[in-house]
């Protein structure tokens, strides 16, 4: 099988299917509705001008293209490979998510739909979707786990302030995944006027390869930015993984580079256990069904969904996007996990070597180049997605490291 | 010919309309759940709807969210719910039951298995709601290959160029989803939804049961009146959410089934 794969680039299949991962689990109200956006996704691709206006709000609205940034003091520290950051948490809102919200958005906008509806967990996507809702006055409600409302406050209120309305979700545990669920029930229900802005590279087809591509801007950046800088590709990227999709984002224009190793860093919470306090959907699941794809995800022996956990919000999620289980079986990424502990420690070692307060998602993609660095040799080169910036992360922190800063 | 054929031939015969009544399986408990699953075809219902209960279901509303919470939360599994498929089937070979849930708990058991051990234990039919026909090879051509109905929802949604592969490996009969939305949700008007059971009869011979939203006798009846039977789930399980005994609850059913035969 493997001979006949010229190409890790052309997925997915027209069933929306990466190996045996990815498909359209969804009900039949929603059924029309997915095919309708991915036949308008399909022709906005090769239409020139869906393109051009993307790029002038990437230059002047998030400002792209992010810094690709030589960490020499951490590289020093490590004394091993060489460490470059892109820097995706210098966009505006702070993250890598309005790299797809923009495009979410636009193709809204052409398909006539005055209502947007998102879900988020840490609150980023939710921040970044009422963000662009403001800029083109389109209506926004993000549904948000209750438990995150409680944790995430700055957030919420910043995508009020935004003119959003926040629905706290009580449904199930009040998690991501409830959020998730309770937004298919909406847009069921509001299936003529409304818009799913998904925020990772999961849910049915054709989300997790829209997202992707939306999201590809970064590795397309970094294959240029490295070339000026180094006038090579990198030889590992690294990035951390909820649903996976600043890690996508990253991986995808380097697929057919099989110099490059790739590696998706998962979180670990307290460590991949049977008590299953993580979520690590790739090291500790295994695969199922859950919110319109087939994917690897934490559940128990009678297929039910298990809770994930994690200090990150944003990493708070038992399943995966089915391109990363897809790419995890075809072995062309490595998939590792890092523990809470661990983010806590790559995130003052960070702030503290480079000045830069980074988000515990990438805090985990910078644990393992910790881990990884000091044993490669100086001419090796790491590039690692800074994928958020840390400031809606310093009350976890200061909790975690046992400081009262309320 | 399964009881759900032969369940939709002797009510045509008779010129009757079906009535379909959900239940949550182990909701509260497997006792008091198998409990008014034996009482149900006393009162009036044609056809059992057995929810498997599955901690994430996206096309649920609040009544049957829980529902399935409570269930889990007792310790309901896919076993478990199968058991009391067994246990009804010991005084009762005829009425026809269909297993209405999500796709994982299936998945995560295998297909050929699940199909084998639904089939011995007594299941007529599936309603998986996250497989729509373009996921047909997963589970729905397998089922109907072991001699099970897989029994297909259409939507306001389904518009006449999707109705076809819709209904093309449909068996049993076809939910018609009078809304778009959630279980439990407000129910349209029968003369709002007359059209589309035509519409969708126009295409099929199977019968068209319409559900979703109904919650009164007065509206089964109406509802009933303009396709081949209604359903009823949300009501029903918030009857007994909300501490009425199996009997009150049996009796409240009876009311809906007495309203839906009056059509």
């Amino acid at each position: 099988m493997n001979e006949l794969v010229n190409s890790f680039m052309t997925g997915p299949d027209e069933k929306g299917r990466f190996g045996d991962f990815g498909g359209r689990f969804v009900s039949e109200t929603l059924m029309p509705l997915i095919l309708e956006l991915e036949e308008q996704y399909e022709h906005a691709k090769t239409d020139q001008s869906f393109w051009d206006e993307m790029d002038f709000l990437w230059k002047h609205y998030v400002g792209r293209p992010s810094p690709l940034y030589f960490a020499e003091r951490l590289t020093e520290r490590l004394g091993g490979a060489k460490v470059y950051m892109k820097r995706d948490e210098l966009n505006h809102t702070g993250a890598h998510k309005i790299n797809n919200v923009l495009g979410q958005i636009i193709l809204a906008r052409r398909m006539g739909k005055s209502r947007i509806i998102a879900e988020t967990g840490a609150g980023q996507h939710g921040v970044a979707t009422a963000t662009v809702c403001a800029k083109f006055g389109l209506k926004c409600v993000v549904y948000m786990g209750a438990h995150d409302v409680e944790r995430q406050q700055p957030n919420v209120f910043r995508m009020k302030l935004l003119g959003a309305e926040v629905v706290p979700v009580t449904s199930g545990r009040g998690t991501l995944k409830d959020a998730m669920n309770d937004a298919l029930r909406d847009w069921v229900t509001n299936v003529r006027d409304t818009f799913y802005c998904i925020g990772t590279v999961a849910g049915p087809h054709p989300y997790p390869a829209m997202v992707r591509d939306f999201q590809s801007i970064i590795g397309k950046e970094v294959r240029e930015q490295m070339h000026e800088a180094e006038g090579r590709l990198p030889d590992t990227i690294i990035a951390a993984i909820g649903g996976g999709s600043n890690a996508m984002g990253l991986f995808y224009p380097f697929l057919d580079d099989k110099e490059v190793a790739i590696i998706g860093v998962e979180a670990g919470g307290k460590g991949v256990n049977a008590k299953m306090e993580h979520c690590a959907s790739l090291t500790g699941g295994r695969p199922g069904v859950l919110h319109g794809n087939r994917t690897y995800l934490l559940q128990d022996d009678d297929g039910q969904i298990l809770e994930g956990f994690s200090i990150s919000a944003g990493l708070d999620y038992p399943g995966i996007g089915p391109e990363h289980s897809w790419l995890h079986d075809v072995g062309r990424a490595q998939y590792v996990s890092i523990t809470d502990k661990e983010a806590l420690e790559a995130f003052q070692l960070c702030c503290e070597t480079e000045g830069i307060i980074p988000a515990l998602e990438p805090s985990h993609a910078l644990a393992h180049v910790t881990k990884i660095a000091p044993d490669l040799p100086e001419d090796h080169i790491i590039c690692m997605n800074m994928c958020g910036r840390g400031d809606k992360d310093i009350f976890t922190v200061a909790k975690a490291l046992g400081r009262d800063i309320s | 010919m399964t009881r759900i054929d032969a369940k939709f031939s002797a009510l045509k015969d008779d010129g009757k309309k079906a009535f379909v009544a959900y239940i949550m399986a182990g909701d509260p408990s497997v006792e008091t759940s198998l409990e008014l699953m034996k009482g149900l075809p006393g009162a009036g219902v044609d056809v059992i709807e057995l929810g498997l209960p599955f901690t994430d279901p996206m096309a649920d509303g609040p009544t049957i969210q829980e529902a399935g919470q409570r269930a889990l939360a007792g310790g309901m599994t896919l076993d478990k719910t199968l058991d009391m498929v067994r246990e009804f089937r010991k005084d009762d070979a005829e009425t026809p039951i269909v297993l209405m849930g999500y796709y994982n708990p299936i998945y995560s058991r295998g297909v050929s298995r699940f199909l084998n051990e639904a089939k011995e234990a007594g299941i007529d039919g599936l309603i998986i709601v996250d497989l729509p026909p373009e996921e047909d090879d997963e589970l729905c051509i397998p089922a109907q290959k072991a001699g099970l109905n897989f029994i297909r929802l259409a939507t306001p949604t389904t518009d006449d160029k999707r109705l076809p592969k819709v209904l093309e490996n449909t068996s049993g009969f076809v939910y018609y989803v009078s809304i778009t939305g959630i279980t439990g949700a407000a129910a349209a008007e029968a003369q709002e939804v007359a059209p589309e059971v035509k519409r969708i009869k126009s295409q099929t011979d199977l019968p068209v049961i319409v559900g979703f939203g109904i919650r009164t006798p007065e509206s089964a009846e109406s509802i009933a009146g303009i396709a081949d039977g209604c359903v009823v789930g949300s009501a029903i399980v918030g009857e007994l959410a909300s501490g009425r005994k199996v009997e009150d609850v049996l009796a409240f059913v009876k009311t809906l089934s007495d309203g839906a035969h009056r059509a």
